[in-house]
This record gives C-alpha cells, structure tokens and sequence, in this order.
C-alpha cells in the first residue's frame, strides 16, 4: 500500500509552530495582587447609600474582607491571556484524543450563542415572552428525534453522565411502573466508567458483560446473565473500541425477551449520523453528547449536554418541562408528563449549548450530517491501516470513527509505555490520543482524528505516531523524557495526589 | 450549507483507493442492512452561516429578553448582573473554549491553573478549606453535597429547609429516586426554617443562605444542630451575598453548595452556568469529594505545575464504587467565574452585595407604601423579598410586563402557604429612577 502522494504534507495540522515566550511558571493571580488596586466599577443607581450596618443585622456581617486579589483590570487580562498560551486547543491543533470527539467547532455557533436576544433571556420568564427558545427547544428535539430514531427527548441533562443517570431513573420508573424496578444494568467490560458509576447512583447493581474474541458483546455469555431481574443493558455503538455491534439486533432481542431495557450511550453517535439510528436498532433510551456529535466546544472540559431520547413507551416518564406546540393557539408551551421522574437541572438544561448545536444541526442539514460520519469513519480507517505494523490492535474489525492501538509490544521491546509514547506525541506538535482506556487494552492508545482533520493533517499524524515507535526502539529516553518542548517538562501526579495542595494560600 | 469536512472529492476517491475500496458505503459494509437507514435522514437541507444566524436572528426576536426588551427585577437563582467586558472576553478565548478536560497537564496548564485559582477563590468566598472544580449547576451541587453527606456519616436520611430553590429540592426528589435517600422537609416560619425537633439520625440538613425568599437564615444554630445530631451541614450559599455576609465555613458549615452564575455568566436562558462546591478539609475529601480537582505539583525540572488530582476517587477509576459519576463539568464557566471573582477582589465583591442590598431596601420602601403590598415574610431579607398583593400574582406579572418590566416570580404555585406572593430580586443593576418607575407600575398592577 503506498500513500498517495496528494496526501503527503508532513507539517499539516501540526501546532509545533506554535509561539513559546518562554518556560517560567505563570504568577498566580493571588501574586499579582497589591492592596488597594482595583478593577471593578458600577453605575451610580442614585439610591441612598446606606451603609451596611443599615441593612444587615450585625450577625450576619463579614467580620473581614473576602481574601480574593486586587489587581488592575490590564493585569487581568494579561495574566489570563498568558494562561490561555499555556493551553492546547482545538482551534490550535489537531486533536486526536479518542472518545472525546475534538472537532472543529464553528465559529458561527458562536455567534448563534452570543445573541442578546437569546442570552438575554431569564429562565423563568413567562411562556409569551420566551416564544423564540420555546421554538429553538422544540426543533432540537425534534432533530435529536430523527437523528436518534426516537419518538421523545429532554434536553434537560448538562452532560453525558447526567444523561445517563436520567435514562436509569428512567428504566427505574418504567419497571416500577411495571410493578418491579430490578436490580441489575449490565454494562461491557469495555464501557467508559460513568456507566457504572451512573448505574449505582441509578440504585442498581452492575453486572459485567465480558467482550469476546472480536471486542463485541459476547451474545452466549449476555444471555446467561439475563434474567427477570435485569432492568436494561447499557451499550455504546460503536462501542468503545470504534467497533460496530453487529449482534445488536439480536441483542436487543435477547434482552427485550426478558422485559428488559437497551440503553444506548451516545458517545460515538457521531460514527453513524445518517447511517444507522438507535431506535432502529431496537434501543429504547438515548443519550447524546452533544459537545461530542453536534461540535459545542468543550470548554476545557464543560460545559456539555446530554439530551436524553426515548421510545414512545418511555415519553411519560421523562423530567419536565418539556415544550408541546399548541396547534390551535399557535404557540409553544411547557408541559410536564404525566409520570416524569422529576427534574434533572436547576432550569432547562444548558441551553446556550442547546442553541449551539441546533445551529450546527441547521447549518449541516440532513445530507451533511450523513458527509460528517462518512468523513469521520474514512479518516480513522485511513489512520488505523497507515499504522498498521508499528502498533497491534488486539480487535481487529473495520473500526468506525476512532481505533485503539496497543502499544505492548513497544513496551515489552523497549520499555516505553503508552504514557511515554503520548507524551513524546506531543512533541509532535499534536495532542495525544486517549491512554490507558478502554480497559481490556493492554498500553491502549485510542485515536480519533475526527471528520474535520484533513487528509493531509491526517497523514501528518500518521507519520508521527510511525516515528514514535521506531524512536521508541532506537532512542527509548527520547519518549520517557517526553516532553521537553512543552511550557512545563513531564508532570508529577504522584507528588500533587500525596502532598494535597488545592488551593493559593500566602504562606506557601 | 457551511462545509467543516475538508476533504475533497479527489482526496477521498485517494483514501478509498489506499484502502481498496470504492465507495464510501463500503465503509460500513460490516453493519447489517437490517438496521442501516435506508433513507436520509428527515431534516431539512443544510443552511448557509447567514442564513442559519438568520433563522437564529428569528427566535432571538420572538423573545422579550430580560435583559434588554424588559427591565428585570426577577431572580430567584438566575440573576442579571453587571458582566465586565475583560470576563467576557478572557472566558471566550479559544485557547479555553475549544481544549478538552486537562488530562495531559503539560498541554493545559492555562486551564489547570485557572481552575486552581478558581478553587482558592471559592475557598475565600465560603470560608472552607478544598473546593472541586465545578459540579453543573446549583442544584447538582446540593446533590452531589447531600450524597458526599450520606456517605462521609454512613447514613441514609436528609434533611432539607423549605427555603432551597424549589427546582433544587425538585432534583434532589428525583435523584434520590436512584440513591434511595429519605428526605425529609423542614418548613419555612415567616421565612425561617423551623429545623423538626426530632431529626431522626439525618446524614445532613441542608439550609439556603440567604434562602429562596431572601431570607437570612440562622446557619449557626443549623450549624449546632446538626452537629449535635452527628450530622453534616450542607449551606447553599449566594456567591454574591458572601461578599458582604459571614462566610458559611465561618458558621460552621461542613459543606457549601451554591450557584455561581452570578459571576461570569449572563441569565442564558438558564444554563450553562456552574455548581459551587466546596467542604472542611476531613477525612472524607479523599475518598468522596466529587468531581474534578486540581492540585499544585512541580515538573521534572522542579518547576511550579498543576495537575488533576485525587482521581482514585473518580468514576474512570472507581467505576460502579465511585460516589459521583460526574466527568465532563463546567469548567470554562468556573474559569469565567474566577476572572470576574479576581475582576471584583474583596472590595469590588462586597460593593456589588451592598448595592443590591440598598435597591432592594429602597424598592421595599417604595412597595410598602402600595395598599394591600406587603412583605410576605417579617425575617431580614439581603436583596430579594417576597411581597404579598392583593390580586393573583400571574395577573400582576402580566401587567407589569405591558409597562416593560419582568416583575418578579409568582409564589403561589411553588408557596402556597404564602397567599398572593411575588418574589423580587434587585441587583447593582437597577437605577432609582427604574426602581421608581417599577414602584409605579406595580401599584398600577395592583388596583382593581
């Protein structure tokens, strides 16, 4: 297989240019501050200036200041800018970091976010004055409906592990409804590890489903752990492997012959936009990401959100409000189903997130949403074949959006790890891959490129992850000394988890 | 349709042809045709950028904004705020925008050390020794807070003033549906919580300060409380109200909850914004603090650096044994937050508390003169009150609207014990003359 030659642009993608003033640590804003200098201002309300002995019984009155810093607003800004130099992101760089999705997110959902019209909004303004997010909410479900194959959806959940929880809660009040909630969510031993920890705050037991030989749910061992005490089976699919489920019909027979519920995290969903839907493949509860699929930026790790969609059976039970559109009054309105669970968030989600994605959603339309999974799918099979050789890959079906690569043998040959591979990664000029996850990886490296890379930048890092693991046999310290272009060389963990510092205080 | 796909046609036909295949379909050829959709999806063809900001420009206008079509006195956990043009700007720098939660610390120090700042600060704010990362907003805050109380104390009962935000205790109802708490309510007495005299061995009581109606709560005596019954106190704390109030560490709470919208962040519809947590430096941070933490390290050169810390107790590593399942937070919220905090330092923060507290002083001397207004409450209020009318609340809202004004929230649905109430909020925001005209309005609003 040679590469053709159109794709070869070594330097592509890569923030190696990127501009370092230097290698000092940053001053802690506490370290800027000198007494009495100031940024803040207000307006003069003309009220009368009551002092606050005036207004607040003495018992309640701050004995002394808040010890926050006093600094100039020029400090501020400049303080905060060189903290934002000291940070990778996607608009950097590319940033292949499997499972979390790293796109490009657009510029014009920005923009979408910042208008007064829709930031300016109090959520709880009365029905007729908020007709325009009553509408946006409502167009949203509807597409995460379609998207998803699914007849109902709350936008309510901040992020993927919210969603989860609010799909157990869900599976709880079905089965009660049922007259017997259960006991028991199976999840994959290679599930992300809020699926467990959502299943016990869910109030049930979870039970492992091991993977066979291909990385997939072993069928024969799901259908011995399944019983009438089995509330529902948690799945991503792709699964965390980037692989396809191709048993899924069969194990949503199998578990639906039981009563029991498929649950679908929607990490990948952006593997198989227009492709495949969940609802079609016989899941009831579906959870999506939406920071992930539909490109709202992460924010240095949140804001997400993480609408939940379920079947028609399942729509009684979901948190409300929900917004109905009322066809005689030509009106958008809240309503709260009958049986809801309750609420999921302190309002109506994080809706400056909602109105991101919808606006991604309209901007893309049906056909494009369908070109962002083809683009995704051919950038990780491109990238997975190209470093054929150099790593494994334990389970080795046609992988969708992303691929995990094992780096065992490189550590058996050479003694550098996945960990020393990722940092000298770096070095590379990109982001590193996932570590260390899913689990049943030995040395895991998991890689998405995302739909957004191009090929060229997708190639450049192809040839980088080669490099590594050639170095890494010749030169092993150039990848435990990893990094050294970085603003700060290798971290230590251990130190910051044993000699507990979290907080500035003059002293230190 | 804006294209974010980079690839052209020639580039994928040479990526096919690297792979051995044709078509792009083949892609998933492995994926059986039973479930593959064989349609397009149903959704309406792509936009352009301007005509999406256009269909946006749309619902933007079908709203009356708070903010901007009305004036607001409305809060009740969502308020208007002066947000100083540097927060705006240093919290929608791409560099924190568009990175992913700090897990390779040397490629995140930026935002690993805004955290850290953003911990110190929350810290100082509540009088409390370790403070997380960000929960999601104020009401997962209180349940991760009631959760972490449930299993420092091995106990399995709360116990919740009637002051918490009713969406708060709302989704501590729900959630508990899961983690199988007994929850138990405490009633309001004028506006103050009337703690029931057998608590009946609680893991925690958790009291709002100042709570939903604006009322300064007793937190010691709730402190004393629930330390006498072996329990934990939880406060839902006002971020803004801490710069001119007694800390609620300082009074004895183990934990403090809250939501830090305030700073940072404009109303937005209710979201995003950020859960405030921090607790007493106890034994059981270790094992139960939820969330992310970050902490001060050095590289291997011995320089200054920061890292995510303790993450043994986290769901990635813990899995089904992890007390939260909380991953992706709020963390450019709290960043946001952070700068406004450092924005405002000790005198600026104590500025904006006294100043909403005087509008509301004085709206209340303006309303009080209204015949059938009245205070619903007699306890001392910070800068929200709840005012009886004399005619349904919806009613009056709806008037005030006509004049321009988002009056407030009605009370009776969630405090029916209250009569005809209306809860108002006053921030640094409000000018006398908008205060005055508000007056008018509302006795307009009022008459028959």
């Amino acid at each position: 297989m040679t590469v053709p030659p159109a794709l070869q642009s070594p330097g592509a993608g890569r923030a190696a240019s990127a501009p370092l003033l230097g290698h000092e640590a940053e001053p802690t804003i506490f370290e800027l501050s000198a007494p009495g200098r100031r940024a803040w201002s207000f307006r003069n309300t003309g009220v009368h200036e009551w002092a606050a002995e005036e207004l607040v019984p003495a018992e309640h009155l701050a004995l002394e200041p808040v010890a926050l810093p006093e600094v100039s607003e020029r400090d501020l800004v400049a303080h905060a800018s060189r903290l934002s130099h000291r940070n990778y992101s996607v608009d950097l760089g590319a940033y292949p970091l499997g499972s979390c999705t790293m796109k490009y997110n657009p510029k014009m959902c920005d923009a979408v976010a910042a208008m007064p019209g829709l930031v300016g909004c109090h959520p709880a303004q009365p029905e007729s004055q908020i007709q325009g997010w009553l509408a946006l909410m409502h167009g949203l479900t509807e597409a995460l409906c379609e998207v998803t194959g699914m007849a109902a959806a709350t936008l309510q959940p901040a992020a993927g592990a919210a969603g989860e929880l609010t799909g157990l809660l869900l599976m709880r009040a079905w089965h009660q409804s049922q007259g017997n909630p259960r006991t028991k969510v199976l999840i994959p031993d290679s599930a992300h590890g809020t699926n467990p920890a959502s299943v016990t705050l869910g109030g049930y037991e979870a039970v492992t489903v091991p993977s066979n030989a291909q990385g997939l749910v072993d069928l024969a061992a799901l259908r011995d752990l399944l019983d009438d005490e089995v509330a529902g089976l948690m799945l991503t699919n792709p699964n965390t492997l980037g692989l396809f489920e191709r048993e899924i019909t069969e194990i949503a027979a199998a578990l639906h012959e039981v009563g029991g519920l498929l649950y679908y995290d929607g990490a990948n969903l952006n593997a198989i936009l227009g492709v495949v839907r969940p609802g079609d493949m016989g899941f009831d509860i579906v959870h999506m990401n939406l920071h992930k699929t539909f490109a709202t930026p992460h924010g240095g790790g949140g804001p997400g959100a993480g609408p939940v969609a379920v079947t028609e059976r399942l729509a009684p039970f979901l948190p409300g409000p929900l917004v109905r559109h009322d066809d005689e009054a030509e009106t958008y309105r809240w309503f709260t189903p009958a049986q809801s669970i309750g609420r999921m968030h302190l309002w109506h989600g994080n809706a400056m997130v909602l109105a991101r994605a919808y606006s991604y959603i309209l901007g893309y339309g049906g056909p494009g949403l369908r070109r962002v999974a083809d683009a995704a799918v051919l950038n990780a099979r491109y990238l997975k074949e190209r470093v054929r050789g150099s790593y494994d890959f334990p389970f080795d079906d046609p992988c969708m959006h992303e691929f995990v690569a094992s780096a065992a043998r490189i550590r058996r040959e050479t003694g550098v790890k996945a960990l020393d591979l990722a940092k000298r990664f770096i070095e590379e000029g990109f982001h590193p891959p996932t570590m260390y996850f899913p689990l049943i990886v030995d040395e895991a490296l998991m890689v998405e490129p995302t739909e957004t890379e191009s090929p060229q930048t997708v190639e450049a890092i192809a040839q980088a992850l080669l490099r590594i693991a050639e170095e890494a046999a010749t030169d092993p310290e150039a990848a435990t000394a990893a990094p050294r272009t970085t603003v700060v060389s290798r971290v230590d963990e251990a130190r910051a988890a044993r000699d507990l510092k979290v907080r500035w205080r003059a002293e230190d | 349709m804006p294209d974010y796909v980079p690839h052209t046609d020639a580039e994928i036909d040479a990526m096919l042809g690297f792979l051995g295949l044709d078509h792009l379909g083949q892609l998933y050829d492995h994926i059986p045709h039973a479930v593959r959709l064989a349609r397009g999806l149903d959704l309406p063809e792509g936009l352009s950028e301007s005509e999406v900001i256009s269909a946006f420009d749309g619902f933007a206008q079908r709203n009356r904004a708070a903010a901007t079509d009305l004036v607001c006195f409305a809060g009740g956990g969502a308020y208007e705020h002066e947000l100083p043009s540097a927060v705006k700007a240093m919290a929608s720098r791409s560099e924190f925008l568009t990175s992913y939660t700090p897990y390779q610390p040397e490629l995140a120090q930026g935002v690993l050390q805004a955290l850290f700042e953003y911990q110190s600060m929350l810290c100082a704010l509540s009088g409390l020794d370790v403070a997380n990362a960000s929960l999601y907003d104020g009401a997962s805050a209180a349940v991760e807070g009631v959760n972490l109380a449930a299993a420092a104390t091995g106990r399995r009962h709360v116990v919740v003033s009637r002051g918490i935000h009713p969406h708060v205790r709302a989704a501590l109802h729900t959630y508990a549906a899961g983690s199988g708490l007994a929850i138990t309510e405490a009633p309001l007495a004028d506006g103050v919580t009337a703690w029931p005299a057998d608590l009946a061995e609680p893991a925690c009581l958790l009291v709002a300060y100042p709570n939903y109606l604006g009322v300064l709560e007793d937190v010691s005596e709730a402190a004393r409380l629930a330390e006498s019954n072996g329990a934990l106190l939880v406060a839902y704390a006002d971020p803004v109200a801490s710069g001119l109030l007694r800390s609620v560490g300082s009074m004895g709470a183990d934990v403090a909850v809250g939501e830090g919208q305030p700073f940072g962040s404009a109303m937005s519809f209710g979201g995003p914004y950020v859960g405030l947590f921090a607790v007493k430096d106890a034994a059981y941070v270790r094992r139960w603090l939820p969330g992310r933490l970050v902490g001060e390290t050095v590289d291997a050169d011995e320089r200054r650096a920061y890292v995510l810390t303790l993450s043994t107790r986290e769901q990635h590593i813990r899995r089904e044994k992890a007390s939260s399942n909380v991953c992706t937070n709020q963390t450019v919220i709290a960043i946001a937050a952070a700068f406004h905090m450092a924005w405002l330092g000790p005198r600026g923060i104590r500025e904006m508390a006294l100043q909403c507290a005087r509008g509301a002083r004085y709206l209340r001397d303006c309303l009080t003169m209204i015949a059938g207004v009245e205070p619903a409450v007699g306890a001392p209020t910070l800068y929200e009150q709840a005012y009886r009318v004399p005619r349904s609340p919806l009613v009056v809202l709806d008037r005030l609207a006509d004049e321009g004004f988002l009056g407030g929230i009605a009370l009776d649905g969630d405090y029916p014990e209250l009569g005809n109430a209306i809860l108002t909020t006053v921030t640094e925001t409000r000018t006398r003359q908008e205060i005055d005209a508000f007056a008018a309005a509302f006795e307009k609003a009022c008459s028959p």
